[in-house]
């Protein structure tokens, strides 16, 4: 029982961070048509910005060493500008770009982003900490989970019920959900293509902050690589939920995570280091069997 | 003084020419039908007003103002609202929600409610189903609830795409009912496009005649109606 309990939150913890970066993807495309490849990029530059910009191993914390009352909404600041900023500096002149050519200059921003902390800080990883009292564990009926992994798991909720709110109850919100399905539509409405599109990106820049702000805590580690397997992940979970679903997204990332942490358990002990190609395997089949998606969007169906 | 007035536009798309020279003038409360064959360039000429596509020369002003050239949510601030072909119901979105989407440029907020209620009035259904799925809607409803979401908007000038494609003869005459109880009550200006000119007839007002993307005949509906120059001009008879 304790052993399910284990692996249950595992899976949920492993699986909110895809989540959370499978939303800020698909909120995007939603948007714009664009797959925004440089938003693992902004997860490694949000974990950077605590850090004062030096090549040593071991990290000078700066703004990292901040009550954590006043580092949270800081990062997560960050995260929204830095994201907002790559919309009006890159993105904005190519909203009428095949999204093929959106998508290349998206990589291309991601290896700017990467280059320019590689410059800063170096390419080595170094070692920081972050509230390093969160991975003490908890007892939950019996079994010992780390109350980050649990904190985890309850901030990805508490944001999804926010960004639920938001898309639901609020004017932007329905703008945007408007925009992602008929953006034309939405314009000759009066919708303005400029305040919903940053919109999209400032929340998306807060998704991927949140998740650095876990990572770094998680891990211990700032790496200027760190956000790409998770983007990676995320992309993946974006498509298999059918491109521009949010829900699509979100369960499709828990999914994933779900998918990774039960393969790591019951795989015979020689084949654990391949986890991965059976992951992708079943990510296969899942498009083999829906090639739009598990939850493809109404609007990415041809109508008559 | 116009409320509308398009002054010789063209309409590219690559080398194709949509609409040459295409010049229209519209009053106040007044009712303009563009009709004409596929391809004439109607759902262009729409566009270009509602600042969809960008004319390659020409200059359209609303109210005054020129809007040619400004992107469709400035024209829509303008007081238009445009029902385009194929309705484009945001299905995903429940019915209320359609319908105060365009709620958002108004000035007259105070309004707002008001007119939501009329909206029901006039169209029922919609009430019934208000916190439903769009996308549920049957092809009748969808026409129904984009009428009344471009009259949310609060405009001054409505132009709708088609009306009748795809619709029961009985469900057309209802939703021209109500098109014309509405340009009555509120003095909105309509300007329509349909393909046949049938309707322009039945319900009176100008009309000009698409073809090739050029303006071949223009005047009162139903003058016309009975002038064997209509015909002519249509297919385009005794021109080659």
């Amino acid at each position: 029982m304790t052993a399910v309990l284990q692996i249950l939150f595992d899976a949920l913890a492993v699986g909110s961070i895809y989540a959370l970066g499978a939303l800020g993807i698909a909120l995007i495309f939603g948007v714009m048509r664009l797959v925004n490849f440089a938003h693992g990029d902004y997860i490694a530059f949000c974990v950077f910005a605590m850090l004062v910009p030096s090549t040593d191993v071991v990290a000078i914390v700066l703004i990292g060493k901040l009550p954590a009352i006043l580092l949270i909404p800081i990062i997560l600041l960050i995260g929204a500008v830095i994201s907002v900023l790559s919309e009006m500096l890159v993105f904005r002149h190519l909203r009428n770009a095949n999204p093929a050519t959106m998508m290349i200059c998206s990589f291309a921003l991601g290896f700017v982003i990467q280059h320019v902390l590689l410059m800063f800080y170096s390419s080595r990883p170094k070692a920081i900490n972050l509230w390093s009292n969160l991975s003490l564990p908890v007892e939950i009926f019996g079994a010992r989970i780390p109350l980050l992994q649990l904190l985890t798991i309850i901030i990805t909720f508490v944001i999804l019920v926010a960004l639920m709110w938001f898309l639901k109850r609020t004017r932007y919100g329905l703008e945007m959900r408007a925009a992602a399905e008929d953006f034309t539509m939405a314009r000759m409405l009066g919708v303005r293509a400029n305040r919903v599109i940053m919109t999209a990106f400032a929340v998306s820049g807060l998704l991927a902050a949140s998740i650095g702000l876990i990572l770094a805590t998680q891990t211990g580690v700032a790496d200027i690589r760190m956000g790409m397997p998770i983007m990676l992940v995320a992309f993946v979970a974006t498509v298999i939920g059918g491109l521009g679903s949010l829900p699509g997204a979100v369960i499709c990332g828990l999914l994933i995570g779900a998918a990774s942490v039960l393969l790591q358990v019951f795989l015979p002990l020689d084949a654990r280091p391949f986890r991965d190609a059976f992951l992708y395997s079943a990510v296969i089949l899942c498009l083999l069997w829906r090639p739009d998606g598990i939850f493809a969007p109404r609007s990415a169906k041809q109508r008559v | 003084m116009s409320l509308l007035s398009v002054r010789d536009i063209s309409v590219h798309y690559g080398q194709l020419a949509a609409l040459r020279g295409v010049s229209i003038s519209m009053d106040e409360g007044e009712t303009l039908f563009v009709t004409g064959p596929n391809g004439a360039g109607k759902s262009t000429l729409l566009k270009a007003i509602a600042g969809a596509v960008r004319p390659s020369s020409g200059s359209i002003s609303l109210a005054d103002k020129v809007i040619s050239g400004q992107p469709p949510e400035q024209t829509a601030r303008l007081g238009f609202s445009m029902v385009p072909e194929g309705r484009h119901v945001f299905g995903s979105l429940t019915i209320e929600e359609n319908l105060r989407l365009g709620t958002g440029i108004r000035a007259d907020k105070d309004r707002i409610e008001g007119d939501l209620e009329t909206v029901y009035e006039v169209f029922p259904m919609l009430a019934e189903r208000k916190d439903g799925q769009a996308g549920v809607l049957s092809g009748g409803q969808q026409q129904m609830l984009v009428i009344g979401r471009a009259l949310m908007a609060g405009p001054k000038l409505i132009a709708i795409d088609e009306p009748s494609l795809g619709l029961a003869p009985k469900v057309i005459d209802q939703v021209y009912d109500t098109l014309l109880k509405l340009r009555d009550s509120r003095g909105l200006t309509l300007l329509i496009v349909e393909q046949s000119s049938t309707r322009a007839m039945l319900t009176g007002g100008r009309m000009v005649l698409l073809r090739g993307g050029k303006i071949v005949l223009e005047g009162d509906a139903r003058e016309l109606a009975n002038d064997e120059s209509l015909r002519r001009a249509y297919f385009g008879f005794g021109e080659h």
